[in-house]
């Protein structure tokens, strides 16, 4: 391909800060470059460039074969992807809100996550797109769609919380020979704070393995997505107005989780707080104090705490949003309750 | 009953006779070994709808080194999966649930892979087997290879929205697909008027902007004529087609029905249409062959039948613990903890 490179995918090349945004679509423009089986599907992907831009110029530059405007229809698209991964290609499906991927829950749980284990080999396939709430979306563009997932053997689970983690959990998702959930928080894509130079190198961040944000002694929070941020807020706090030393752990894969990495730091804090922007029933953090129950009960000084959602859809309107939410000052008030505890 | 031979050769008339034994052969061992406690699960019977699936697997370029076509078949098209070489022994291993199987004692029965001879087996949701050869016919096209595809389904499977969302997608896309819509008139104990409005499948067709024919899926030069005009016109670019074969279910959806729900005298009407006898009488009758040549056919078909089976009963089934491979290709999965020589649950 002797197109040039649009300028607005060369921030890296050009030392400049980008965006978590920008560098999803320089790893899917990259990925793209450097393996010719790799290809796009979904929706208003092609000259629109994307509900969030993440393809802009992209069909240009590549072509109609390789970024394929769908049909409305995720369980239609999706499928297709998977029988092309089949045949040796590295598809990358874009749900447009991933509220959208229910229509294809049945192929990617009864189909796709179970292709390996019954004999069809390698399934590398990538099923992107925007989640999570704060952007006044309502019921169906704002919901986390991690555990409708997390419950299926087969299916890996990556939800980045920084602009150099998305790009390198995005290239080593699109390498990996396994079916990857890749969500993106949209309140992230462009936040300002999150603007960072990346290494200008062909780096890659392996699967499974957790990222520790902030090292602490009094506690561990462990969470993952646009929660890491509220985490980190609340440290600080609780570090300058209570004095108390807070360890951060972004997952930043949920499937399969870095178990080593939470129990680690527990054994270090003995006190475990779970933050998630997931509702709360179902939620990851069961499944976490389940395993630090296994694996480290007699160095807990404490009770594990979960700070989420509620219980409900995603609502509409802001106040009735902010409320649903977690919010900083609600980890800095369970963690002020665990570190009195 | 079709009088042309379509450019066939004595030869190849034959193994059409042969798939069509083998076929049926192979259901009617099935159906021993459930008697003699060997088979895990149901045994699904064809009986009836042979030629559907030998007739149009014929049509389609088989070949081994994963350059040919690309089959998915259903547990009533088993012919279909005989003829892109998937192997007797392998058939009754999956039925048996064998550990020597191709899928190790994973899945069932006709649910198996081999994309080197190009068939890919299907999952119970049919429909989704739609989105899946859209897929991989996708890639035929992306690629300008000059392969097809074929998948099979029952009528029940057209009502389901997995269906319509890969058949739209093919259409659109122009993925080189055939669509071969197995109309048995049942789906399990559903009759087709209540699953569609449509008296025939092909009315779905001009909904996708596709073409689509119905042909007696008894017949089965019929079949393999109607199939390989589709295939020349799929192969030829003009994208996916469908091809609806008329049949009848002739017995239960599987063993543990006892079909009572069906009129007997329709069941007598349809055995008068049987395609095996159909097609013997036509061999004969056109002298493409002798009896002697279709009794060593149907010799052969039964000997293969019982030999394969006779090996895969003496073979052993997977071990429990096989259980937790292969569910990633990176990762593994622990096996329970309780099952330790010390059980001990932080080594979990």
């Amino acid at each position: 391909m002797d197109r040039e490179i649009p300028e607005h995918l060369l921030k890296t090349k050009n030392g400049e800060p980008v965006t978590m945004l920008e560098a999803i679509s320089e790893a899917l423009f990259e990925e793209m470059t450097r393996d010719d089986s790799v290809f796009l599907l979904g929706e208003d992907i092609g000259v629109y460039g994307g509900a969030f831009k993440v393809t802009r110029d992209f069909l240009t530059h590549f072509g109609e074969n390789r970024v394929i405007d769908t049909p409305i229809a995720e369980g239609g698209f999706t499928g297709a992807a998977a029988g092309a991964a089949h045949m040796g290609l590295r598809p990358v499906v874009e749900i447009q809100f991933m509220d959208f991927i229910s229509p294809a829950y049945d192929v990617i749980t009864n189909y796709i996550a179970t292709s390996n284990y019954r004999g069809a080999g390698p399934m590398p396939l990538v099923i992107r797109g925007p989640v999570g709430g704060g952007n006044r979306g309502g019921p169906f563009h704002s919901q986390n769609v991690e555990m409708a997932f997390f419950h299926t053997p087969g299916l890996k689970i990556v939800y980045p919380s920084t602009a150099k983690d998305a790009k390198g959990l995005l290239k080593a998702s699109i390498r990996d020979e396994n079916p990857v959930i890749f969500e993106e928080h949209k309140g992230l894509y462009r936040a300002p704070a999150l603007r960072e130079v990346l290494p200008d190198d062909d780096y890659v961040i392996p699967l499974g393995k957790a990222r520790t944000v902030r090292e602490g002694t009094d506690l561990t929070i462990v969470t993952y997505g646009a929660m890491v941020h509220k985490s980190v807020e609340a440290a600080e706090t609780l570090e300058s107005e209570d004095g108390v030393s807070v360890e951060i752990i972004d997952l930043r894969t949920l499937l399969p989780l870095d178990e080593d990495a939470i129990v680690e730091s527990v054994k270090k804090t003995n006190k475990l707080l779970v933050v998630h922007e997931d509702t709360r029933t179902g939620g990851i953090a069961g499944e976490i104090a389940i395993r630090v129950s296994e694996k480290a009960f007699e160095w807990l000084d404490g009770p594990i705490l979960r700070v989420t959602a509620i219980d409900a859809p995603v609502p509409y309107s802001g106040s009735l949003e902010d409320y649903f939410l977690p919010q900083t000052g609600d980890v800095v008030n369970a963690a002020r309750y665990l570190a009195a505890y | 009953m079709s009088d042309s031979a379509f450019g066939l050769g004595r030869t190849e008339l034959h193994d059409l006779y042969r798939a069509l034994c083998v076929t049926r052969a192979a259901e009617e061992r099935l159906e021993l070994l459930q008697k003699q406690g060997h088979v895990t699960g149901g045994v699904y019977r064809c009986l009836g709808q042979e030629a559907g699936a030998v007739g149009a697997a014929f049509a389609l370029r088989r070949r081994t080194d994963g350059t040919g076509d690309m089959l998915c078949h259903t547990i009533r098209a088993a012919g279909a999966l005989f003829l892109f070489g998937g192997e007797l022994i392998d058939y009754f291993r999956q039925y048996m649930a064998k550990g020597t199987g191709p899928t190790r004692g994973r899945e069932a029965n006709v649910h198996w892979f081999d994309f080197d001879k190009g068939f890919v087996g299907p999952v119970s949701p049919l429909g989704t087997m739609i989105e899946i050869m859209a897929g991989m016919t996708l890639s035929f096209r992306l690629r300008g290879e000059e392969r097809i595809g074929m998948v099979f389904y029952g009528d029940g499977a057209s009502s389901t929205g997995a269906w319509h969302e890969g058949l739209n997608f093919a259409a659109v896309q122009r993925c080189p697909m055939i669509l071969m819509v197995e109309n048995n008139q049942w789906a399990f104990s559903t009759p087709t008027s209540k699953n569609t409005r449509v008296s025939s499948f092909t009315e779905k067709g001009p909904g996708y902007g596709i073409g689509a024919e119905s042909v007696d899926g008894t017949d089965v030069l019929a079949v393999f004529d109607a199939v390989r005009r589709a295939a020349n016109l799929v192969r030829s670019g003009e994208g996916t087609r469908m091809v609806e074969l008329k049949y009848f279910r002739r017995r239960g959806h599987a063993q543990h029905d006892p079909q009572d729900y069906v009129d007997p005298a329709e069941i007598r009407k349809w055995e008068k249409k049987d395609p095996l006898d159909l097609y013997r009488a036509r061999l004969l009758e056109k002298e493409w062959a002798s009896e002697a040549e279709l009794v060593a056919i149907e010799q052969d078909a039964f000997d293969s039948c019982r030999v394969a089976a006779e090996e895969a009963i003496g073979e052993p089934y997977p071990d429990g613990p096989d259980a937790v491979t292969d569910v990633y290709t990176d990762v593994s999965t622990p096996h329970p903890w309780t099952r330790a020589d010390s059980p001990d649950p932080t080594l979990a």
